[in-house]
């Protein structure tokens, strides 16, 4: 059954992730990538990941594919856009296929050498609830964490300054 | 295994019979009524059955009827794929949220362990933002797809209004479940056995926040600016008709009851009557047997939990009538410069009485 469901999510995935990159409608092509997430958000479910779960169908469905396309929307982005995509078909085939056999030779590797990857072991707390994962992060990694969060206010700080100096210039 | 089966079938099939078979037609009538009373009007009253008007409870009947029957209309240069499965895009969710809000304890019967939840996720309540938050999707494609200015400009109303209030929501659920400790809805309701500690009592702000950015989120008036008919026609669902403009109003009143379910669970005691424990309600109904206690105090906790979240609708109706829309820069400044502050400061004064204790 779990079998079954990966075939299912890991086949959407794929598929939706290609309609994405091949297709000249820039709404279509953002609606795929939705699709993506959630397909993606399945496998994390059947990871017993439920919290990254619905992190990733909050933030990159809800509220990230949300304001890209309202940015399509609001500038207006035509299929002549789109047609600059579809004269690099190959490229991107090409593109996808390096980074997928990248992919199948790091997780050879992770196999070959497994004192290289971190597993994470520690049963001390059910495995991917809220919890463990929040205790994680405030425990182990917390300089990750904190780095990241730090990342993240830069950015913010930095789209308050752009932002405001083309409000003042315009005046 | 199979009683476990049989539990969920009935749940999922009670929730659904409530939710589609109750509440989305009963709304329609009273909101109806519910702006009759308030306008001095007298209301929906026309549709009879061999002269029986019923105080117009045909009206449901008679508008499936004619919603069914009427033409299903693609504007000219629309996109049909998009015209088409954006309604449903915006009902889906609201049916969904409903899986993981629980409408009673949890209890033995017959030997079986019953919860009274459909799906009792650890990650609760954000489920329910995950799928809330793809309710925006369904308005802004509608008002795209349909080639209408009118419609668009809705659209992009909707979009902002509802990614703005969705934060702010967001930053209100952090005070309740620092205060509850767990993102579990059904933990949550089953901590507010005490009645002193109802969420409201708890946070107290954090229910008027929750609230008012639930109804904005809802696209309901005063934050109606999306379909604001005054100045957009009917915003983004002006070029649908039939089964599909009713499916976005199907969603808005699911909404509504999703909306007054997570206040009743968060704020208000979820299944709980005041000062009334599960175990009280047991002990109470000891003259039945152990199964018939434990089937009276699930009927008990049911009508307790549905009782309130009719109340909640009743307010989002009265508050629907009473107010008059805002302004699209009222709604926006409303949100980022008072709400987003507000919802934090509430953060932060929670975690230091939290921490004071």
């Amino acid at each position: 059954m779990q079998l079954l469901m990966f075939y299912i999510f890991g086949l959407g995935a794929v598929l939706s992730a290609t309609l994405m990159v091949t297709n000249i409608k820039p709404v279509t092509a953002a609606m795929n990538l939705i699709m993506t997430m959630f397909f993606l958000a399945g496998i994390y479910v059947l990871l017993d990941a439920h919290l990254i779960a619905a992190l990733q169908i909050i933030v990159y469905a809800g509220a990230i594919m949300v304001l890209f396309l309202f940015v399509i929307l609001l500038l207006n982005v035509h299929e002549k856009e789109g047609e600059t995509a579809r004269r690099k078909v190959v490229i991107q085939f090409g593109s996808i296929a390096i980074v997928g056999s990248l992919f199948i030779i790091i997780a050879h590797l992770a196999v070959i050498y497994p004192s290289a990857v971190k597993v994470i072991t520690d049963t001390a707390y059910e495995f991917g609830t809220t919890k463990a994962v929040g205790k994680m992060l405030f425990t182990d990694f917390l300089l990750p964490f904190e780095i990241a969060s730090f990342l993240l206010l830069a950015a913010i700080v930095g789209a308050v300054i752009l932002a405001k100096r083309r409000i003042d210039d315009s005046e | 295994m199979a009683a476990n089966l049989i539990e969920s079938i009935v749940k999922i099939l009670f929730i659904f019979s409530v939710n589609i078979g109750f509440f989305s037609p009963i709304l329609g009538w009273v909101e109806r009524k519910q702006s009759a009373l308030m306008q001095d009007r007298v209301g929906a009253n026309r549709a009879d059955v061999c002269g029986f008007t019923l105080i117009g409870l045909f009206h449901p009947i008679a508008d499936a009827i004619k919603v069914l029957t009427k033409e299903d209309f693609i504007p000219e240069g629309a996109d049909r794929l998009f015209h088409t499965i954006a309604p449903f895009i915006s009902l889906t969710p609201a049916i969904i949220t409903f899986a993981v809000i629980p409408f009673g304890g949890q209890y033995e019967l017959f030997g079986h362990h019953v919860n009274l939840i459909i799906a009792d996720l650890d990650v609760g309540i954000l489920f329910v933002f995950a799928f809330a938050s793809l309710a925006s999707f369904g308005s802004v494609l509608a008002g795209w797809s349909s080639n209408n200015n009118w419609s668009f400009l809705g659209g992009l109303r909707a979009s902002a209004q509802m990614l703005s209030y969705e934060v702010v929501m967001g930053l209100n659920i952090i005070g309740v479940i620092m205060v509850y400790g767990t993102l579990r809805l059904s933990q949550i309701g089953a901590m507010q056995a005490d009645f002193f500690n109802w969420g409201i009592f708890l946070q107290p702000v954090g229910f008027v926040l929750f609230f008012t950015c639930a109804i904005a989120e809802n696209k309901r008036a005063p934050f109606d600016v999306a379909e604001a008919e005054s100045e957009l026609v009917a915003g983004y669902f002006t070029e649908y008709s039939g089964m599909k403009f009713v499916m976005f109003w199907m969603g808005e009143f699911l909404e509504i009851v999703t909306i007054g379910a997570l206040v009743t669970t968060m704020f208000f005691g979820a299944w709980h009557l005041p000062f009334v424990s599960d175990q009280m309600l047991l002990n109470y109904f000891r003259f039945a047997g152990p199964n018939g206690a434990a089937s009276l105090a699930i009927v008990v906790n049911i009508i307790t939990f549905f009782s309130k979240v009719i109340f909640f609708i009743w307010l989002q109706m009265t508050i629907r009538w009473t107010l008059p829309r805002f302004r699209y820069d009222q709604v926006m400044r409303l949100g980022w410069k008072m709400f987003l502050p507000i919802a934090l400061i509430n953060i932060f004064i929670t975690g230091v009485v939290i921490l004071a204790k």
